[in-house]
C-alpha cells in the first residue's frame, strides 16, 4: 500500500531563537492511502498545523513532506491535489451554492454547463440536490457544512483534509454527519485526514489515529489500540476517561512499580476488593453512573450500570477489577 | 438573613432605567430625535429648497429671480459652455476615483491583511496625518511642488528624466506649461487630498474578508490573480464603492483645487461659487448643484444593478 501522506521529521517553528514556538516538533507520520486518519489532540497541540502543512498553508521549518511519494516543499497549495473542508466552512458569501461548489472547476476553466452538472451531482452526493440557487447565508450550519464538503470533493482530490468540520454543529447533527462522512469516505475511497479535539469523534470514525501533545505525536495506532493500550498518562487521560494509578498504587494492587491505567468501565463496586475508599461523588450519566471513591490521595472512578444499586455518598465501598485490565504505561 | 429577591431602588436613575426598560421605543426615539431633526430639517430641508430654486429662472434684463416654475434654467445648464463644465468635472472625478482606487488598494490590503500592532498604528497615522493639516496649506504646497521652478522639475533635471516630464506635459489636453498649470497636476493634487477617504473604507471591507476564504480559493486551485478577481474584489467592492462615493462627490463639489492648480478651466464647484456670488444667478447655481447629486444617484443605481452590494 502506498502512503498518501508522509512526514519525515517535520518541524514547524513560529518565531526564532529561544522563544520559538515549536508548533510541530520533529513529527514522523505515515498516512495510508484510502484510510480515514484522525489527528486528535487538545488545542495548541499541533494537529491543525500538521493539516496546514499538508495543504500547503504552512511550510515546514525542517523535514520533508511527501504526498503520494512526491516531495511538496516547492508546491503551492493551488497545485496540490488536496482539498480542505475549513473549520468555518469559508463558503464564498457572494456566490450561490452551485457556484461555490463549482468554484474549483471554474478556476480550472471547465465549461459552464459541465461544471454546473458536476456541482449538481456533488450536491446530490451530500443530499443537497436542488439547493444550488441559494446563497450560503440562507442555509443552516449543517447544510453549509455539506456544501463545504461538496466544494472540496468536486476537484476529486487524492486527499481530503477536514479541519474540525463538525465542531460548530449540535450533538444530534454531529452524530448524523459522523456516520455520513464515514460512509462517504468508504464509498469514494479517498484518503480523509480529519482534525478533531473530540475523542469520541476520533475513536468512532478513524481507521487510524494520531494523538498530538505539545507538537509531538504521543501515540499513533488504531482506535482500539490507543484506547486499550495508551502508552502514556497523557494519552490515557485524553482518550476516554481513565483512572491513572501512580507506581506505588500499581504495586499495591499486585503490579510492578509503574504508572498504570484502569478504565472505569472495567471496574465494579464490590463489598470487598483490592481498593477500598470513601464515596465522594456520584455523577448520573444516563446509561451508567460514575462513582468516585477517594482512597488516600488518589481518586478512583467506577462506572455502575443503570439499575445496579448505588452506594450512598460518604459510605465506604470497594472496587474490584480483572487483573488484565490494569494497563501498564511507559512513562516514569 | 436572606437577601431580598428585588433589590431596593437607588434613586431617580434607577426609575428612569426601569421606565426605558419597559418602553424601549421611547428610548430609541429620544436618541434619534436630535440627529433626525438635524438631518431632516437642516440638511434635507435645504436640499429641497435648493431643488425648488433650480426651477426658478433669472430675468435676463433685470437680473432678478423670477419665482415662476420653469425648466428654462435646466435648458441653460445643457448649453455647450455649461455642459462642458459638467463633462470636465465628471471626467476629472472619474479619473481621480480610479487613481485613488488603484493607489489605495495595495495600502488598504497591506493594512487589512498584514499590519499588526505597531504597523497598524503607523498605517492609521500615515493615512490620517495629512488630514490634520489645513486643506489650503496642502494645496498651496502642491502648487509650489508642481510649479515650473519647483522640486519636481528640479528632481527631473537632477535624475536626467526631464525628457519624460516634458513628454508628459506635451500630451494634448491634459498637459500644459507646467504640472501646476495642467490637468495632470490637478489630478495629482485631487488624488493626494482625497485618498484617505478611499483607503479607510477599503481597508474596513478587506479586513472583514476572512483569511480562510482566501485560503479556500487557493486550496481549490485558484491562482493569485483568480483569487483576487473572484473572491477579494467582489467582497471588497462595497468598500471600494463607499470610498468612491467619497472621492467622486468630493471632487465634484470642490471649488478650491481647480482655482489654484490647473489651467483655470471652470468646474462645477467653481461655477456654483461664481453664480451664487458675483453673478447672483441663484437658479443656475442651484441647477448646477443638482448635477452631482443626480450623477451620484445614477452611479449608485448602476453599482447596485451590477451586484456591487451583493456581498453586504
Amino acid at each position: 500500500m502506498t502512503a498518501a501522506v508522509e512526514f519525515q521529521s517535520v518541524s514547524r517553528h513560529f518565531g526564532s531563537g529561544p522563544n520559538a514556538v515549536k508548533a510541530v516538533d520533529a513529527v514522523d507520520l505515515t498516512i495510508a492511502e484510502g484510510s480515514f486518519f484522525a489527528m486528535l489532540g487538545p488545542s495548541g497541540s499541533g494537529k491543525t498545523t500538521c493539516l496546514r502543512l499538508i495543504s500547503g498553508f504552512e511550510q515546514p521549518s525542517a523535514g520533508a513532506i511527501r504526498i503520494f511519494g512526491q516531495d511538496v516543499s516547492a508546491i503551492p497549495p493551488n497545485r496540490r491535489n488536496v482539498n480542505t473542508v475549513f473549520q468555518d466552512y469559508a463558503l464564498f458569501p457572494h456566490m450561490n451554492v452551485r457556484d461555490n461548489v463549482a468554484y474549483g472547476l471554474m478556476v480550472k476553466g471547465t465549461p459552464r454547463a459541465l461544471r454546473h452538472a458536476k456541482a449538481e451531482e456533488m450536491l446530490h452526493l451530500v443530499q443537497l440536490g436542488g439547493y444550488g440557487d441559494r446563497k450560503p447565508g440562507q442555509l443552516s450550519g449543517g447544510q453549509r457544512q455539506r456544501v463545504a464538503l461538496a466544494r472540496a470533493l468536486v476537484n476529486e482530490p487524492r486527499v481530503l483534509l477536514l479541519d474540525e468540520p463538525l465542531g460548530a454543529l449540535d450533538l444530534k447533527l454531529r452524530e448524523a454527519m459522523q456516520d455520513e462522512l464515514k460512509s462517504l469516505q468508504q464509498r469514494l475511497g479517498i484518503t480523509f485526514v480529519f482534525v478533531t479535539h473530540d475523542q469520541h469523534e476520533a475513536l468512532s470514525m478513524a481507521d487510524s489515529l494520531a494523538v498530538f501533545n505539545q507538537g509531538k505525536i504521543a501515540q499513533i495506532g488504531s482506535p482500539e489500540d490507543i484506547y486499550a493500550k495508551p502508552r502514556t498518562r497523557f494519552v490515557a487521560d485524553f482518550v476516554g476517561s481513565s483512572n491513572i494509578l501512580p507506581p506505588a498504587l500499581t504495586q499495591a494492587l499486585g503490579g510492578p512499580a509503574q504508572w498504570a491505567s484502569l478504565r472505569p468501565e472495567h471496574t465494579r463496586l464490590a463489598a470487598t476488593g483490592p481498593l477500598t475508599g470513601t464515596v465522594t461523588a456520584l455523577r448520573y450519566l444516563g446509561a451508567a453512573t460514575r462513582v468516585v471513591l477517594k482512597s488516600g490521595d488518589t481518586e478512583i472512578a467506577a462506572l455502575v450500570p443503570a439499575g445496579d444499586p448505588l452506594p450512598d455518598p460518604g459510605s465506604t465501598a470497594a472496587i474490584a477489577f480483572a487483573p488484565q485490565h490494569l494497563h501498564l504505561m511507559e512513562d516514569k | 438573613m436572606t437577601a431580598p429577591a428585588i433589590l431596593p431602588e437607588r434613586g431617580p436613575a434607577d426609575r428612569l432605567t426601569a421606565f426605558f426598560w419597559r418602553r424601549p421605543r421611547v428610548f430609541l426615539a429620544l436618541l434619534l430625535a436630535p440627529p433626525l431633526l438635524w438631518l431632516g430639517v437642516v440638511y434635507l430641508g435645504s436640499l429641497a429648497t435648493l431643488l425648488w430654486q433650480s426651477f426658478y429662472s433669472i430675468d435676463e434684463f433685470s437680473g432678478m429671480v423670477k419665482e415662476d416654475f420653469t425648466l428654462k434654467t435646466y435648458a441653460e445648464l445643457l448649453r455647450p459652455a455649461n455642459f462642458d463644465v459638467i463633462l470636465r468635472t465628471l471626467l476629472m472625478s472619474a479619473a481621480v476615483t480610479l487613481g485613488c482606487a488603484l493607489l489605495a488598494f495595495p495600502i488598504a490590503y497591506f493594512a487589512a491583511r498584514f499590519a499588526r500592532g505597531r504597523w497598524k498604528a503607523v498605517f492609521y497615522l500615515g493615512v490620517m496625518l495629512p488630514l490634520w493639516s489645513s486643506y489650503l496649506v496642502k494645496v498651496y504646497a502642491w502648487k509650489l511642488i508642481l510649479a515650473k521652478e519647483g522640486i519636481v522639475t528640479w528632481a527631473a533635471e537632477a535624475t536626467h528624466t526631464s525628457g519624460l516630464l516634458n513628454a508628459l506635459l506635451a500630451l494634448p489636453v491634459i498637459g500644459g506649461n507646467s504640472l501646476s498649470t495642467s490637468y495632470i497636476g490637478m489630478f495629482m493634487v485631487f488624488v493626494y487630498v482625497w485618498i484617505p477617504y478611499m483607503i479607510l473604507p477599503m481597508q474596513a471591507a478587506l479586513e472583514r474578508v476572512p483569511t480562510s476564504m482566501l485560503e479556500a480559493s487557493q486550496d481549490l486551485g485558484a491562482s493569485r490573480a483568480q483569487t483576487f478577481r473572484t473572491v477579494i474584489l467582489p467582497l471588497a467592492l462595497p468598500g471600494v464603492i463607499a470610498g468612491s462615493i467619497f472621492t467622486f462627490s468630493l471632487t465634484m463639489g470642490d471649488y478650491i483645487i481647480p482655482q489654484i492648480v490647473g489651467n483655470s478651466a471652470n468646474f462645477i464647484g467653481m461655477a456654483v461659487y461664481q453664480l451664487q456670488g458675483t453673478a447672483g444667478n441663484i437658479p443656475l447655481a442651484a441647477a448646477f448643484s443638482m448635477v452631482p447629486i443626480l450623477i451620484m444617484l445614477v452611479y449608485l443605481t448602476l453599482a447596485k444593478r451590477a451586484g456591487a452590494f451583493d456581498a453586504l
